[in-house]
Formats: C-alpha cells, structure tokens, sequence
C-alpha cells in the first residue's frame, strides 16, 4: 500500500493509505479514547467514544473504524469532538451501576478512567434510576449486566477468537443486553469457561467467580493444611497484577505466598514435568501399538489435554475425537491427585486436612477442579482455583509491598520443576517439553536443536506446524520409528484449534501429535491472567517464559529429580497401575 | 394514487425500457441514470446513478441489485401503492440497474407487514419470465436476471440499508461502519446497489425519455417526480405526485389541508415545521422528501406528537450504538418531564438539545442521525418555555 499525507490537528504526516485514524493516531501518539475497539478483535464501532471530526464531513466519525483518505483533515479535541464525547459518556454512566469503589475493576477500568479524563462531575441524563447489579454466575465466568456498556468486546472475542460463540446481543435499544441462547447461562450452553471475554471486558461486567473468601478461612484455620501450587504462566504476570512491569518473578511471588500462610508452595511445573513424562510415554505406546502391532483402534494424531477451555470445548464440538486426547489430567489435577496421597504420606499430614489451592492463569480450571471425575485421591482432588489476578488481589489485602521481597524457593517433594516444565505457559511449550524428553528416549540423543530450543514450535502464529525428522540411529527397542518424520501442530486459541480439528475430522492432516491450548498465547494469555492482554503483553510473557526456562539448570522434564523421586518411592513407571488411577482420566460428549 | 405525472401517467409498454437499455453499453445505461440526478427515493437522497456508476466499476464476479422495500417511516405507504400498481415496472427497474452493474441477481427486501404483496409480485414475475423480461437470456440475449423477494422481520432499522443487507444475511438487524460502503462490499460481501422502490420505477421512464428530460420535470434544479404520502388532518389523504421541488404549500392544497399548526416532512424523522414556511420546497435542497408527509391541525398538542414519535424511535432503535441506545430514551424522557412540568425553562431543556446534536454528530447510521430532529423542530418551535436561569434574559 502506498503512504497517503494527511493532517491531524494541524500536523501533516504521512501514513500508509488503508490504516484507521486511530492507527495514524496511535502512531503519532495523539490519544484517543477507545472502547468497543480492542486490538484482538474486529472493528465494531459502536461505542462512539472515539468520534473525531473530518473535514468535509457533516457527522463525526469513528477514529476507529475510519481509514485515512488522501489529504483527510482530522482534528481529535475540536470542541464539537468533545462535547459529543463527553455527551455520549453522560449516556454510558447514566445507563451504568457506577459503584466503583465495590467494582471488581475499580483502579482497572476503561470507562472509569476516560470518564475521569473527561472530567465528568455531574451527569445530565440520569433520568432513569441506575441499573441494579444482577450477577448470573457459572463455576468460573460471572455476568453483572448492570456494568456493561455494550461495546461487544466478549461477544468478539467468543466468536473471532474462540468460535465459541455462545454470547450474543439479545432485544434492542435500550434492552439490548448480552445473554446466552434463551438465557440459559454460560453453565448450560456450550461455554467452555476460557474467560477471555473477561480480559477483554473494558468493565466490571464480566469477572471471575472469586474463591478468595475460601482460601482466607482455610488460611485462617489451624486444623487445615494448606497446600498451594502455582502454575507456569502465574509466574509472569502476577507483577502486572500488581502494577508492576511484566517480569520473572517466581521467587516474589513464592516469598509473598508464605507471608499470606501457606503451609506449602509447591510448583505445578513439577506436574507439568510428570505430565511429559507420562504423555510422552502414551504418545510413544500409541504409536508402537499403530506401526508395530498394526493395531487399527489406535487414535493417532494424540492431542493434548492440559487445557480444560480446551477439554470442554473439544467434548461439545468434535466428540468423535476424544480417543485422540490424551488420557493424562492437567497438570492441576495430577498435582491435586497427589498432593492428598503422595505428599500427605510424606508429610505425615492427614489427607482430610490437606487444603488444596491452586493458582492459575486461567479461569476454565476453576470448572475443571468442579468435574466429578477429579476425585481420585479419595477427597477433592484440588479444593480451590485463585487466578492470577486473585492471588495478586490476596497480596495487596494482605498488604505486602511484593516489590520489596527477597526471593525464595519452592517447598520439596513437588516444587521443582525444569524449563521443559516452565514453557508450558506458552504457545507450542507442551510441545516442545514433549518432543526435547521423547526424542531422547528413543534415541539416546538430545534433540538437535541449538540449546534445546525448538523455535518452529515457538511464536504467536494460530496454527504452528513442524517435521522432525528421526535419525537411523535408535535407541534399543524403538528401532521401528527410525527414519520417521514426526509431524506436529499446535494450536492457540479455540478459533485455531477448531481448523485443526476439521482437518484432522475430516482426515486431511496427517499429525502424530497436536497441542491445543484455548487461550491466545497459551496460559500466558490466559482468562485468568492480568488485564489488560493485547498482543504486546503477550509478547512481553512469552520472553519472560523462555528467559525463565533458559534460566533454571534443568531443561528437560525427565531429569527433574522430584519426579524422579515420585517414580522410584511411589508410581513405579509411567503408565503403570497407580498413574492410571491417579493421573489419567476420561472425557465425556456433551451437546451443542 | 392523486395526479398524474411521470410515475402514474399512462404508462409505456413493458419492457420496452429493458430492450432499449439491453441494447446500449451498461456504462451508458449507467451514465444516463447519473445525468438525470435521480435522487434516493427513499428519503436518504443519494445519486441512485452514482451508486450504479461505482458498483458497476467495482470488481467482483457476484454483484447484486437490491430493492428496498422495507417502507417503515410512519405514515408512508407511496411503496405499496407502487408495488400493487407497478409490479412490473420496479422489476423492470432492477433488470435495467443489473444490466448497467453487471448483475444477474435481485433481491426485493419487503416489509415484513406486507406479505399480500407477494403474489402481486409472483405474478408479475411470472409474466415477466414468460415474456422474456426476467430468468435466462433477456429478449433471447446473453443478459440474466432473476429476482428473489426476502422478507423483513419488522424492524425499522432494516430500511437503512446496511441495517437490511445485515438481516438479508440472516443477522440482527444492525448498521455496518461505512465505508466500506455496499457498492464496493455489500450483501454476502458482494458489489451491491440497494435503491427504493420507487427509485427503480422512475428508472424505465429515464431510460426511455431520457435524462434531460426528467430533470426537466422537476422545479427549481431538481430533478423528476415524487411520490407523497400525505396523511393527517387533511380532507383527501393519499399518495400525490408532484414534481419534484415543489412547494409544500401545493401538496397541502391538493389533500385538502386546512388550519395547519405543523407539517412533518419526510416522516419522523424528517423535519416539521410551521405552518408559516409553506413556502418551503420539497427537495432534498430544503425539506428532503422521504414518503411521509404528516399535517397536524391547530387541535394538535405537539408534545403529544412529539412524545408519539420518541416512543417509536425508543422502541425501533437497534441498540449498537451509544448516541441512538441511549440518548432516544433520555430525550423521550425530557418530553415527559416538560409535559409534567418538571422541565419548565429553557437552561432546563438546553442538555436536551446538546443531546440531540450528539445524537445526530455522533451516531452510526440515518437513524440516531435523525432521530432527534423531531424534539429539536418541535420544542424549539412548537412550545413555549420561559428562560429562567440566572444570567437567562
């Protein structure tokens, strides 16, 4: 596309002919304010909050949904711009439970921050009492319609993102609100709990169901054991949940979960590691019990299961491919397996006592602990999910300047964790964590690639493909996979993961392992993370993801000498007796 | 249907338009309907040539022409009578605009309250097939062009026409951001040409007569006829023809009005005005036409009207948009509070008319764009508030 000049607020640049107003804003750093517009999804322009006067024009326009046009002459603060602006943001408060100080976004929300950019002090049109707070709640995901203003945020990212799509503008003008088909609830449609409608909520209108209040009094109670885990993602993000630059912070956030009154921190990269090992070994039966004994029943390409969004939602769309998904649990649900077992046995702790908490990027795994097949310990396996954000939230009431923390390390027995088990926060990391422990064991040698870093898996692209190719040379016993091209994909986002899936329905693609993960990103831009997400801070995860793996002595999941340890005091081997009863689960159709 | 003009005089023979336009080149049929100025009939008044002219030069194999038939502004009905005299003529109109773009497909997007036109235009259809006029090979040539009618679902908004290429496709009933505008990427992302049902009868008779003739038609630099549907506190209401641009005061005339307070234009969301500017003319120059004329005699409480209109515009808007959602509501709501009194002076009622220039600056489509005209013109001109502010005079 060739450049265009054009002037905004009486200063001429050249941009490239196509872009938005608010794209040649945003790169001249002229603000605008913006609402509907997120740059994960598609122009809606509803809002009107970004209107901008035009020269030649009779109405404003929408910055957002507006391209340049040769010599447009755009002013952004005319005094018509902001008197329809700030009319227009009368309207949207005077229709909104403005309660900010009981809001779950206080301090984080959009509306609320433009409003006080615009100086509203007093608003003309609250001629109708405000609306009350309504919450339709489900295991993860809660809906206060009072706070939303409409912008279809959630209802862009279930469709665009997901193809979910079980959110939609229901009635009009003003009783238009976004329902579920005939109200059902997101607990009786297919809504597979991602919460990336809430990452993308400009509002408090949608939020997390909070299991805080829970974790306190477990906290505060002296009979209970409480065992913490914390996932891989948790890591990077919990710093922007408290207003702080993305970085690495596992030993902060450790040190600060102490000070909260955990009995125990413990890592979910030791599950994440376990994880490889067990799924690795499956992957590699799967594919002996195809080449070698012929065996037709073998569901190959094997899928990934660490993503309960993921789990639900491939149990809705594509039952016929369950037999592909790998039977292990998540890495949540095989720690909480083990946690009332193998941890309280070597506690000395009664399992009755044991609270088990997770933290998650994620909000899927606050319905995933819920499922009635996650009892294998005797006991709920895992009793409470905070995400990210909540755990952050726990911080801040208990007033700890996490800034200032020194460092410190994980508890023993299940807190240790190799940079395998540390990417699985990332797009394309179970992937990799698999392929750098699987081609090892069948071949003796570590993956040929430098540092270990396999970069075809790696990056933000939907769907990542790649072919490694086996070498003659085979360890005793997989000779049969000599000279093999192992091909894999991975998928990030459900929208991603639904091509992928019709090509492997409809036997178009000929992988022997996928790895699908809801969220975009994976975990890092999980609906339990920080918000804002946008590509940008999902960027900045990802490093932060690969430094930290890069950072730990450890790079491969099956040198972790905790899970090691599991093997020799207690599972015996992988696939064995005592993993199926605890680790590996089963899936269940569900309608459409 | 009153008068006789263009559209109601004795009509030429059927087809004859079509075989003549079948025999130029597209871009010239194109160019003829561009240089007779055929406005927009439907109230909006955009160049129907114009669009014909971009939509043909646009690329895409796919390309379709459709007719708005979604006639919702209150107190227009001039689409139904044209449709239940003039069947043939409006598909005669469309193949005439599928030939100048390109296209071989119609859609008629009827007004869901309308179903009994259906058969009136099976039947022309039918006739049509059978003479050769509509379906495969026009006049034993190369040119197709069928038609298909798709039905509405009732809501107003659906007449905007991105609003009806949106339900067409089987979605809500919402506006799309412009551009892209629907010539270059209308319905099913195709090059479509959406023009009213009026808009595409004139067409036979521009083809035929030629452009200079129907600009001639008009008065003062207008252009052609108009269709009014005039109702109200007249004797003779009903659909008139006059030219277009002709005063207000004329049309008034012919329906029989007498001891006028207010005469709503181009419906309620056109503009009212008193019955001191009858002199104004009815072109989109001043006061654009849309079907709808409405006159309200001296016995009319205004408020009352105006309260009348803002409860339709509350319950037809489509709810995307902030200005529209919520601004219709709180202006029905200032129509309350002066008839209740609570609003008495002009600083009381001023946030209303900062409103209402929001709403018409600010909002996505036609509708919001024009909802408000009705409070401005009404209040403004029709009720008396005192000033009562300090620093008020």
């Amino acid at each position: 596309m060739p450049n265009v000049t054009i002037t905004i607020n009486g200063r001429e640049m050249s941009v490239r002919e196509g872009v938005t107003i608010l794209d040649a804003c945003q790169a001249a750093g002229i603000p605008v304010p913006t609402l509907c517009y997120h740059p994960d999804l598609t122009i809606a322009g509803n809002c009107r909050i970004c209107v901008v006067e035009v020269e030649g024009w009779k109405t404003l326009q929408p910055a957002c949904a507006t391209p340049v046009s040769p010599n447009m002459v755009v002013r952004t603060g005319s005094p018509k711009v902001r008197k329809a602006r700030r009319t227009t943001m009368e309207l949207l408060l005077a229709a909104h439970d403005s309660n900010c100080p009981e809001c779950e976004r206080n301090g984080n929300c959009e509306l609320q921050t433009i409003a006080e950019d615009m100086g509203i002090d007093m608003n003309r049109f609250l001629t109708s009492p405000r609306p009350v707070s309504v919450v339709e709640a489900s295991p993860s995901v809660m809906r206060d319609n009072s706070k939303c203003i409409m912008c279809t945020r959630c209802v862009r990212t279930c469709d665009e993102l997901q193809s979910v799509s079980v959110i939609k503008p229901m009635q009009r003008s003003c009783d238009v609100h976004i329902a579920t088909f005939e109200d059902k609830g997101l607990s009786n449609v297919s809504c597979t709990m991602c919460g990336q409608c809430i990452n993308r909520c400009p509002t408090g209108a949608l939020y997390e169901k909070s299991e805080i209040g829970e974790v306190w009094a477990a906290l505060e109670d002296p009979e209970k054991f409480v065992v913490a885990q914390t996932a891989p993602a948790v890591r990077v993000g919990i710093a922007e949940a408290l207003g702080l630059p993305t970085g690495r912070n596992t030993g902060q956030m450790v040190a600060a979960m102490r000070m909260l009154g955990f009995d125990r921190i413990l890592d979910t990269d030791f599950t994440a590691d376990l994880t490889i090992v067990e799924e690795g070994n499956e992957l590699l039966s799967r594919l002996k019990a195809a080449l070698v004994d012929g065996r037709k029943d073998i569901a190959l390409p094997m899928i990934t299961s660490c993503s309960p969004g993921w789990i639900k939602f491939i149990e809705h769309h594509f039952p016929g491919l369950l037999p592909n998904l790998s039977s292990c649990k998540s890495p949540q649900q095989m720690f909480g397996a083990l946690v009332k077992t193998y941890l309280a046995a070597k506690e000395g702790i009664d399992p009755s006592k044991v609270v088990s908490v997770s933290i998650m990027p994620c909000t899927a795994k606050k319905y995933e602990k819920d499922r009635p097949e996650m009892r294998s310990s005797g006991y709920k396996d895992v009793d409470y999910v905070l995400t990210t954000r909540e755990l952050a939230r726990m911080i801040r009431q208990a007033g700890i300047d996490f800034s200032t923390l020194q460092e410190e390390k994980y508890d023993r027995w299940m807190g240790s964790s190799s940079g395998a088990a540390v990417i699985f926060g990332a797009t394309g990391g179970v992937m990799e964590a698999a392929l750098r422990t699987a081609y090892e064991i069948i071949t003796g040698k570590e993956v040929p690639f430098r540092n270990l870093d396999i970069t075809p898996v790696r990056g933000m692209e939907g769907i990542k493909e790649a072919t490694i190719q086996l070498p003659d040379a085979m360890a005793p016993g997989w000779e049969f996979l000599k000279g093999v091209p192992v091909r894999v994909a991975v998928a990030h986002g459900l929208v991603n993961a639904r091509k992928l899936m019709e090509k492997v329905a409809s036997g178009e693609a000929d992988y022997h392992f996928i790895e699908v993960m809801a969220c975009p990103g994976g975990c890092l831009g999980g609906g339990g993370q920080p918000i804002p997400t946008n590509p940008e801070v999902r960027q900045k995860r990802c490093q932060a993801i690969y430094e930290e793996d890069c950072s730990l002595p450890l790079r491969k999941s099956h040198e972790n000498p905790e899970v090691q340890l599991l093997y020799a005091e207690f599972l015996e081997k992988p696939l064995g007796h005592k993993s199926h009863e605890l680790l590996h689960t089963h899936y269940t159709e569900r309608e459409l | 249907m009153k008068r006789e003009l263009l559209l109601s005089a004795a009509q030429p023979e059927l087809g004859s338009a079509l075989r003549k336009a079948v025999g130029m080149t597209p871009a010239d049929v194109a160019f003829e309907v561009r240089n007779a100025k055929l406005q927009g009939r439907g109230g909006a008044g955009f160049p129907a040539g114009v669009k014909w002219v971009l939509a043909g030069g646009a690329s895409g194999d796919v390309k379709y022409v459709v007719c708005n038939a979604d006639e919702g502004e209150p107190g227009t009905f001039k689409d139904r009578v044209l449709i239940e005299q003039y069947a043939d003529r409006l598909l005669e109109g469309m193949a005439i605009a599928g030939y100048a773009i390109g296209s071989s497909y119609g859609l008629i997007y009827l007004r869901a309250e309308y179903p009994y036109l259906v058969p009136v235009l099976e039947k022309a259809m039918a006739g049509m097939k059978e003479a050769g006029m509509l379906g495969k090979g026009l006049f034993g040539g190369r040119f197709d062009f069928d038609v298909e009618i798709r039905f509405g679902a009732g809501a107003y908004v659906c007449g905007e026409e991105t609003a009806l290429l949106e339900s067409m496709e089987g979605r809500r009933g919402e506006p799309r951001n412009k551009p892209p505008y629907p010539v270059n990427s209308g319905y099913r992302g195709c090059p479509t040409i959406i023009n009213n049902v009026e808009t595409f009868i004139a067409v036979p008779h521009i083809i035929l007569q030629g452009a200079e003739k129907f600009l001639g038609l008009g008065e003062g630099g207008d252009s052609g006829t108009k269709l009014f549907s005039i109702s109200g506190d007249v004797e003779r209401p009903g659909v008139y023809e006059l030219a277009m641009g002709s005063p207000l005061g004329d049309l008034l005339e012919l329906a029989g009005a007498r001891d006028v307070q207010a005469v709503q234009v181009g419906g309620a969301s056109g503009r009212t005005v008193k019955s001191t500017e009858l002199g104004r003319s009815l072109s989109f120059r001043d006061l654009p036409p849309g079907g709808s004329v409405i006159v309200f005699d001296k016995s009319r409480k205004m408020l009352d009207v105006l309260d009348n209109f803002m409860k339709f515009f509350v319950h037809e808007s489509c709810g995307q948009c902030t200005p529209c959602r919520e601004g219709n509501r709180r202006l029905r709501h200032a129509v309350k509070a002066i008839k209740s009194g609570e609003i008495r002076t002009r600083e009381d009622v001023k946030p209303y008319f900062d409103l209402a220039e929001t709403m018409r600056l600010a909002s996505k489509c036609g509708f919001g764009q024009t909802s408000s005209n009705c409070f401005v013109d009404i209040v403004s001109q029709f009720v008396e508030l005192p000033s009562g502010g300090q620093g008020g005079n």
